[in-house]
């Protein structure tokens, strides 16, 4: 066992946040804010340059040939730079949609009943229960989509949100909370009220692109929480009060020790994810991840005081995004349930016949 | 980041299993709590068990007799014991995990020789003198005295929050030897044998009814000058050299506890229809996603550790902060599963855990002592309150 970072896997991560500060610095991403989110071109196909969306594709098939904990590296920085876009969409459709893998084709997703990220911009759309199983939306049918569909004010500056037309959410199929606790409670035989096919989908038998999608997502929001915790720590130390920096308060420090404290965990939980695969873990990460996003970005707002509470501060885009990718793949309440649904005895009969994934190396210190 | 254990690591477990499957059967019951002198052969006959099968002092360097194992065996060895319901460390801790590792980093080899073998064999207990009633968060504000009368200190104090006390034959002891010197500067750390006259024992009984731990009041005791380990005045130095051996394996056997309490109360809700509760439910489901994340984070202190070469980050602050207050959490859902008619019988494990688990965000340091360490030693926050 070594569960520590390659010499490798620290130069892909450096390398990434080396080409993001080139790319996508300070002025880049204010010049984003101020277009509402709408995406650069150039600087998408740079990603695919730099083998981002072709990450994990086989060399032979002209990707890089890295498996997940790579990509889940490689998220941490976008989440870390606030970068815009369907990252996690387009990346999880390389090889499968034309142009995705080169950064040429921006490809969203829909996903239940949350707005579309980027629809208007999107050269693809990915719809139903396995999305990589079937056709996405291109061409006629995506611009009738997007004529039928109906543009939100976003919260987010930088993501355009989009409401899908009626129908289309149910198709998403994506697992939602009450699916998870018709899983956990195990009452479904005696339920009648529910049609069938309906209880035949649990949680821990979602598909793989919903379990990659909530992994990277979660990989986002973890280093979301690892920005702010550097932001607050970094105004803390350097904004003055009552003649001392801020962050020699205990209640101003204790705060950031608690913003760490939620990270790490979340990085383990996010790291070892991507390690085996495992849906559980991922929802134990996803979970764990959003958390330390939303809550990091509160803190690090409070910290900031006034100016926390300002459009020219960072720290709401955080908090914004962080609120949108924890509505995402997976919520809070449906990976309670799932985690839930793991645990005692039910739980090892559930793991046993686990749809997903490599098995784990070793259960680990429990069950 | 490799989450497979080697072929070694596997052989090392396998082998623990047999040994811990073929012994275990034979141990006597464990002694009831408040019976000290019993709980100390319970506790001394598994570390004679250990120590016969190879297993002592795993952690330990060779040259102090130790087995020189990595923080990974060592972590295998927690869990398994752990699993298989082994004893704990009990009356051997202060012994195998401060006072020994303190000895043999900063011992004499007269020293070494004299008190390590016993550790390990389960021959001799320490406990553990550092509290004081006016230092407990800020120890190296500790008064008791002492004064250097020819070949010996002449020690008087009290300190407090000792367990062991009743039944140890030494104490690791940390004295004031320079009051004149700035507070960390002055201090130094001596083994006292328990049996030396002027020491007198109070037991503190803890609010779960309990004798853990006790005050010791030290009254002109002797203790030889050739019992001081490190040099006069350097003894907070060699207290903080004992952290370094604790390789980010500190909580593994707990953890492990934690998530068999956890699988535990799921089938016990299950049973008892509370599972149908929604928020019962999700709260269940929230503890095992935080104490997965626990055990991961630990395999990932202790591959740091055993890369670093067993130095050990400021991460076991994180580790201490997160895992104490998530224990309590755990002992409060348990209160919820067992429910009105159980949950106050002292009879039930999980009301006196719920009791005990009360002490995790103080003993070791306190939760806003561990943020205070997170935030000035990780974080580089300034000092100041």
């Amino acid at each position: 066992m070594d569960f520590q970072l390659s010499d490798d896997q620290r130069a892909l991560r450096s390398g990434m946040r080396d080409l993001l500060g080139a790319v996508f610095g300070p002025g880049r991403l204010r010049a984003a804010v101020e277009r509402d989110g709408v995406l650069d071109r150039s600087l998408w196909r740079e990603l695919g340059a730099a083998g981002f969306f072709a990450l994990r594709l086989p060399e032979d098939a002209g990707g890089v040939g890295l498996g997940l904990p790579e990509a889940v590296l490689l998220f941490e920085e976008t989440g870390r730079a606030l970068l815009p876009g369907p990252l996690v969409a387009t990346h999880l459709a390389a090889g499968r949609v034309e142009g995705a893998a080169e950064g040429e084709a921006v490809v969203t997703a829909v996903d239940a009943d949350l707005p579309v990220a980027h629809l208007a911009e999107a050269d693809a759309v990915l719809v139903g229960a396995e999305p990589l199983a079937g056709e996405p939306l291109t061409g006629e049918a995506l611009r009738a989509f997007v004529a039928a569909a109906r543009p939100v004010r976003s919260m987010d500056p930088l993501t355009p949100l989009h409401r899908a037309p009626a129908g289309t959410a149910a198709a998403a199929g994506r697992v939602s909370a009450a699916e998870g606790s018709r899983a956990a409670s195990e009452r479904t035989r005696a339920d009648t009220r529910r049609a069938p096919a309906a209880t035949e989908r649990t949680p821990a038998h979602a598909g793989r692109f919903h379990c990659e999608a909530t992994l990277l997502t979660a990989a986002e929001q973890l280093g979301s929480a690892v920005r702010t915790t550097e932001a607050a720590v970094q105004h803390a130390g350097s904004r003055q009060q009552f003649g001392s920096p801020i962050g020699s308060f205990q209640a101003v420090k204790h705060l950031c020790a608690d913003m760490l404290a939620r990270t790490e965990p979340a990085r383990a939980a996010v790291y070892a994810a991507a390690v085996t695969g495992d849906p559980v873990e991922i929802a134990a990460a996803k979970l764990l991840a959003d958390e330390a996003a939303v809550r990091n970005a509160r803190d690090c707002l409070q910290i900031h005081g006034g100016m926390g509470f300002t459009w020219e501060a960072d720290v709401h885009l955080h908090l914004k995004r962080a609120w949108i990718r924890a509505a995402s793949w997976l919520s809070g309440a449906g990976a309670e349930e799932l985690l839930a649904a793991d645990l005692g005895a039910a739980g090892r009969l559930r793991r046993s016949s686990t749809a997903y994934g490599r098995r784990a190396p070793e259960a680990g210190g429990g069950g | 980041m490799d989450l497979a254990y080697t072929e070694a690591e596997e052989e090392f477990r396998g082998r623990l299993r047999e040994w811990l499957a073929a012994v275990l059967p034979g141990l006597t019951a464990k002694p009831p709590p408040d019976d000290w002198p019993a709980r100390r052969a319970y506790d001394t006959t598994w570390q004679r068990m250990l120590y016969d099968a190879g297993y002592a002092g795993l952690h330990w360097p060779v040259d102090a007799g130790g087995q020189g194992a990595t923080p990974t065996q060592h972590l295998i060895f927690l869990e398994e014991t752990e699993r298989a319901g082994a004893p704990y460390v009990g009356a051997n801790f202060v012994g195998l995990l401060h006072a020994g590792p303190t000895i043999a980093a900063e011992g004499t080899a007269g020293q070494r020789a004299r008190w390590l073998p016993p550790v390990l064999r389960g021959e001799e207990i320490w406990c553990q003198g550092f509290s004081e009633p006016d230092a407990g968060s800020d120890l190296a504000a500790l008064r008791t005295r002492a004064v250097r009368d020819g070949d010996d200190y002449v020690v008087t104090g009290q300190k407090i929050w000792t367990s062991h006390a009743e039944v140890a034959d030494w104490c690791e002891l940390l004295v004031r030897t320079d009051p004149d010197a700035p507070k960390h500067r002055g201090i130094s750390w001596l083994a006292m044998p328990m049996d030396a006259p002027g020491i007198t024992v109070r037991p503190l009984r803890t609010l779960a009814g309990s004798t853990e731990f006790a005050e010791v009041f030290l009254d002109e005791v002797r203790v030889p000058a050739s019992c001081r380990v490190g040099a006069e005045n350097d003894g907070w130095r060699v207290t903080m050299v004992t952290l370094s051996f604790e390789r980010g394996t500190a909580f593994v056997g707990e953890v492990v506890a934690c998530r068999r309490t956890l699988e535990a109360l799921a089938d016990e809700a299950r049973r008892t229809g509370r599972w149908d509760d929604p928020v019962l439910r999700r709260r269940l489901g929230r503890l095992n996603a935080q104490f997965r994340a626990l055990w991961r984070l630990t395999q990932a202190n202790v591959s740091e550790s055993q890369r670093t070469g067993g130095v050990p980050g400021v991460g076991g602050s994180v580790f201490k902060l997160r895992y104490s207050g998530l224990r309590q959490e755990l002992c409060e859902a348990a209160a919820e599963v067992l429910g009105a008619a159980d949950a106050f019988d002292l009879d039930r494990d999980e009301v006196l855990d719920r009791l005990s688990s009360l002490s995790y965000t103080i003993a070791a340091g306190t939760s806003q002592i561990q943020r205070d360490i997170v935030a000035e030693r990780i974080l580089g926050l300034p000092k100041g309150r």
